[in-house]
């Protein structure tokens, strides 16, 4: 569904990609793990048009997306939860989620979408008209995530998404991952907590300054020694 | 009587003000960038209506049209070619390009149209009410302006909360890069909001010159700044902010010209606004919206 080939990224000198290649096959829940300045941000902002590479390659279902604007991707089926959940804090939490749908032009299949995000996150149903800017973190985040389902993706880009969640909030927000895969949504999730990252995904690729230096199975990975020093914290 | 003539007036040019407000408070809004050269903007709009009216001889709403039609192009043109390219630079960089682009209104309104101050035939004929006995008189000018900014103020809100444009252009100003996920084209409404301002410009040139009627190079420079000015006052980055502020503004300069002194006009509106910013430093309107992180 989704293929990286050779991604290289320059900000100025430095170079984030030093040529990464990867694939996400339908279904899958991909997890891209890896320290502080591995370059996992930097290759979702590249998928999703908000970077341009410096050369590479990005295939969204068989087509070349690489030099399509970041605006036109979502409408391509592509969702993307940003770092830092990025949710619009003047607006209210139900313009929010109807900003997801921003590109979509039906209004009962909308209304429909809005009725299956509120299903998945009650807590957004009882704000809806609370300022996004007033949620707790944990809130904001779902707000992120339900905004970006109201595109009706089939597959969606998470950037951290339990950073600097309390210890409950994190255990939800991956039973909600967990939920959009079985929907059938296809997940691409970067993450530092790579035990739980590892726990939820079929396969991961371990990134390192820019490379790609290990990828497999998530259930081998987790019980990989290596993994378990640098990542896992055993 | 003298009183509630002055306050008529003083509605009457903090309409104008607010109109030109607008165009400041969106795009300061929407592009964060404080667009310098909209006052003169209104000048070029000036001309326009006063060569295609009294110099060709075309109906007033003709001629409004075109001036509204051109001023839009001419902002779109602007934020193109001197804006866009530095969507990345630093602030200072934008600001001082702003200032160079007014510059180079005034100078080639300079080139074309001459130094030679132009008086400006009204584009309303009207000649308005007489109330209380004839001792309160109103001109069409005075109430056409004050229409016609409140219906501006009331069609941009509608449009802004209710129409997909509208729509793209709060997230836009609310944050940029999760607003192009959303699947806006971010610099599409940037370009519609120079386009609704410059736009709005035309407009109030018209208006403008209509009250004052003499019209030179310059003739935008000095409302410009006040209508920025109004817009800091009112709250920059709200619509209803810009209303407020370009109102409060006209009444507190046209009765400090009536009871204070028409010298020190200016420095009283100019104190006001420090004062005000000295308390609420957002401007009356001014959001404060506190994130939690």
């Amino acid at each position: 569904m989704l293929k990286v080939e050779n991604l290289v990224v320059n900000y100025g000198v430095i170079q984030a990609l030093k040529g990464i290649s990867f694939e996400v096959n339908e279904g899958e829940v991909i997890a891209l793990i890896g320290a502080n300045g591995a370059g996992k941000t930097t290759t979702l902002q590249t998928i999703s048009g908000m970077l341009s590479p410096n050369s590479g390659k990005v295939l969204l279902n068989d087509v070349d997306i690489t030099t399509i604007p970041g605006h036109k991707i979502v409408s391509m089926g592509m969702a993307h939860v940003p770092e830092g959940r990025r949710v619009f804090p003047g607006l209210t939490v139900l313009e929010n989620l109807k900003m997801g749908a921003y590109t979509r032009s039906n209004k009962t299949e909308i209304a429909k979408t809005l009725e299956q995000v509120y299903e998945s996150f009650p807590r957004l149903k009882e704000r809806q008209n609370q300022l996004a800017g007033t949620l707790s973190g944990g809130e904001q985040q779902m707000l992120a995530m339900g905004r970006a389902l109201m595109s009706n993706p089939k597959i969606v880009l998470m950037d951290e998404p339990s950073m600097g969640l309390s210890p409950i909030y994190v255990d939800e927000i991956f039973k909600i991952i967990q939920s959009i895969s079985d929907a059938g949504t296809t997940v691409l999730l970067v993450e530092q907590n790579a035990k739980k990252a590892l726990a939820i995904a079929d396969r991961a690729y371990v990134l390192e300054t820019g490379n790609v230096v290990l990828s497999g199975d998530a259930k081998d990975l987790l019980n990989d020694d290596s993994i378990k020093k640098a990542y896992l914290g055993e | 009587m003298g009183f509630l003539t002055y306050l008529i007036n003083g509605l009457s040019l903090g309409s104008v003000y607010a109109i030109i407000a607008l165009g400041y408070t969106m795009v300061y809004g929407i592009a964060k960038m404080l667009n310098f050269a909209h006052g003169d903007v209104i000048m070029i709009g000036a001309y326009l209506v006063f060569m295609t009216m009294t110099g060709s001889g075309m109906p007033v709403v003709v001629s409004i049209v075109i001036s509204i039609i051109c001023c839009t192009a001419l902002g779109m043109l602007i934020e193109k070619v001197a804006y866009k390219p530095l969507r990345k630079a630093t602030n200072l960089a934008v600001l001082i390009t702003a200032i160079g682009v007014s510059y180079f209104l005034q100078n080639m309104a300079l080139l074309i149209f001459g130094s030679n101050p132009i008086s400006f035939t009204s584009v309303i004929t009207w000649q308005g009410i007489t109330l209380a006995g004839g001792q309160l008189k109103i001109t069409g000018v005075t109430i056409i302006t004050i229409i016609t900014c409140l219906i501006i103020m009331v069609a941009l809100m509608w449009f802004v909360k209710n129409t997909k444009p509208g729509q793209a252009m709060r997230a836009v100003s609310e944050d940029r890069d999760a607003a192009t996920l959303m699947g806006i084209n971010v610099n599409g409404t940037i370009s519609l909001t120079f386009a609704i301002g410059s736009g709005l410009a035309a407009i109030a040139g018209a208006l403008l010159c209509s009250s004052y009627p003499v019209l030179t190079p310059y003739t935008g420079s000095m409302p410009g700044i006040k209508a920025f000015t109004a817009a800091v006052f009112g709250g920059i980055g709200s619509i209803p902010g810009a209303l407020i502020g370009g109102l409060l503004l006209g009444i507190i300069e046209n009765l400090a010209k009536a009871y204070i002194s028409s010298q020190l006009a200016d420095a009283i509106v100019f104190a006001v606004l420090i004062i005000v910013l000295l308390v609420k430093p957002t401007g009356i309107l001014g959001k404060q919206t506190k994130e939690k992180v």
